[in-house]
């Protein structure tokens, strides 16, 4: 009887071998280098930073810097994730550059309208009750296109002036329980220990709600370029105010009417008045992929995502266009919507691989609507420099080159 | 919004400390739109331009025209233009704020290196290159908070936003 010849068996065996072999084969060679060999140690470096590949996710400034100690370095907004800003990436600006405070020597001094003025230690102020809170910063010259906007930007150039962290520190409540307040003090003046000697007003009301004197930054102490070792924290309130080297609260009755609050962050409208002291950060959103600087390789799905954020409280709705802002769909909000912080957004959307234009629009809580650039130039005409919250929008051209629409 | 407590309450805790007067007065720079804060002492328009010319001229320009840092002069009755020039003389609400900024954070390389009446002196001369003061003035803590600027009117507070329709 024919039967499974020993040869044909042997074949079969010998060929099922080479078949493993060859597998095996085929798997040390096509195996990358990283699992041939042992890799980097534990602790090195002791404290991490990351991969090289991603060496390009940094902080950038706009322009070239004329003084490069009074300027700002914006966030790479289109390449992150989530709604949390690593501390290494957290945006600048200075006037004066980064001190170098040693927390050993650095005191807190809180006078002025109290009942019994009090200068703490740094050690003094990390034995109080704490809060964390999480909330955005952003600089309220964040988004210069008023005037002149490129259409090379990225989102970095247009919006990386705006950051958020967790940030963890005392109320400012419980400080100035511990000074007594006279009832007379309607204004702080918050002063920085940096060579500006950095000082803004501070409404009183602002500072009993939810201010912070804010001692880390998503987990760690902060960082030098965000104030190391102390800063105050405003929530929702224009960047320049949450002074950083935070050295001196002094309370008064009137506004102290430093250089910070005239000659800037003071808004000139058309009529040729300007407007002072406007602190919150309205409602605003951007999308940060697709988005300028940026390239589709073809047609097919592309999840839109940006942040949306707003001074008020929380953000209510998110609504993205493809078309320029003819048609609005709703995007899905990343849970948890936190008030005076960053949200996500997030649209699926399928790109016919023509010409479009996206735009984003935040909607807050208390039903104020981010308005198009059209509107907002309408009321402020284009000299006022700051808080532009305008809607903005990316440009996808035939071939899928993303640009800034000016 | 919080309601601002009435009463002094007693101490909650027991760190931080009384600081003495020296301290205080070592890091009380700030000034005053009333002129509460400004220290003793005087500067004229001549005094100034000197110091000027060593300090402050090699960023911002001879004449105050701005070269790598602001320009502090002229600009009157440009804020309604399509290109407004703000500087010190149209832009700035009260003299006392030049005294302020100067003291605290000028010149850029050495911040708070002027002595008290340098600073009257050079707030002096940026005043009189702007016409606000006459070229024989002298500054002390009696005269600049009544300086009266130009655009002193110039300042809309409370904010008025939401604006935009």
């Amino acid at each position: 009887m024919a039967g499974f010849s020993v040869t044909r068996r042997r074949g079969l065996l010998a060929g099922a071998a080479t078949l493993l072999a060859d597998k095996r084969a085929g798997a040390q060679e096509e195996a990358p280098p990283w699992m041939r060999q042992q890799g980097s140690p534990v602790a090195n470096p002791p404290y991490g930073v990351p991969s090289k590949f991603e060496g390009n996710v940094v902080r950038r400034p706009r322009v070239a810097l004329k003084f490069p100690t009074a300027s700002s370095s914006g966030t790479p907004l289109q390449d992150l994730h989530g709604i949390i800003t690593p501390n290494g990436l957290h945006y600048e600006r200075h006037h004066a550059g980064v001190p170098a405070v040693d927390p050993a020597e650095h005191r807190l001094l809180i006078h002025g309208l109290v009942d019994r003025p009090l200068i703490f230690t740094i050690d003094d102020i990390l034995r109080f009750p704490s809060v964390s809170q999480i909330h955005f910063l952003e600089c309220s010259g964040n988004t210069p296109e008023f005037r002149d906007p490129k259409p090379d930007w990225t989102p970095q150039d247009t919006h990386g002036l705006l950051s958020c962290c967790e940030w963890t520190g005392v109320p400012l409540s419980t400080l100035l329980a511990e000074v007594g307040v006279q009832p007379s003090a309607r204004w702080i003046l918050a002063e920085g220990a940096d060579a500006a000697a950095m000082s803004r007003s501070v409404p009183i009301e602002k500072a009993w709600d939810d201010a912070i004197v804010a001692y880390a930054q998503n987990g760690e102490r902060l960082r030098p370029e965000q104030g190391y070792p102390l800063r105050l924290f405003l929530p929702g309130f224009e960047g320049n105010m949450s002074i950083k080297w935070l050295r001196r609260l002094k309370l008064g009755d009137q506004p102290f009417q430093t250089r910070e609050e005239t000659s800037k962050y003071t808004d000139l409208m058309p009529d040729g008045k300007a407007r002072q002291f406007t602190f919150i950060m309205e409602a605003k959103s951007v999308i940060t992929r697709p988005a300028g600087g940026q390239q589709l390789r073809d047609p097919g799905f592309h999840e839109i995502t940006g942040l949306a954020w707003s001074g008020r409280g929380r953000i209510r709705r998110v609504e993205v266009s493809t078309d320029g802002g003819t048609s609005w769909r709703a995007a899905s909000l990343q849970e948890p919507i936190l008030p005076k912080c960053l949200t996500r957004f997030r649209l699926p959307w399928t790109w016919d691989g023509g010409p479009a234009a996206l735009r984003s629009r935040a909607i807050d809580e208390t039903g104020y609507v981010q308005p198009p650039r059209e509107a907002l130039v309408d009321v402020r005409g284009i000299n006022s420099g700051y808080h532009f919250n305008a809607q903005q929008t990316w440009r996808i051209a035939q071939g899928g080159a993303v640009s800034n629409a000016v | 919004m919080a309601i601002v407590p009435a009463c002094a309450e007693p101490r909650h805790y027991t760190f931080g400390r009384t600081p003495t007067d020296a301290e205080i007065a070592a890091q009380n720079i700030d000034v005053r739109a009333d002129g509460r804060g400004l220290p003793p002492g005087q500067g004229s328009v001549a005094q100034g331009r000197d110091i000027f010319a060593n300090t402050c001229a090699p960023c911002h320009g001879d004449k105050g025209q701005g070269l790598l840092s602001d320009r502090l002069v002229g600009g009157f009755g440009t804020l309604k233009d399509h290109n407004p020039v703000r500087t010190v003389g149209s832009y700035w609400p009260y003299a006392t704020t030049l005294f302020d900024y100067v003291r605290r954070a000028m010149p850029f390389s050495a911040p708070g290196s002027l002595t008290d009446d340098q600073v009257y002196a050079v707030s002096a001369y940026v005043l009189s290159m702007n016409g606000i003061v006459a070229d024989d003035a002298v500054l002390n803590a009696a005269n600049l908070p009544k300086i009266a600027m130009p655009n002193r009117d110039g300042f809309i507070s409370p904010d008025p936003r939401p604006d935009v329709p």
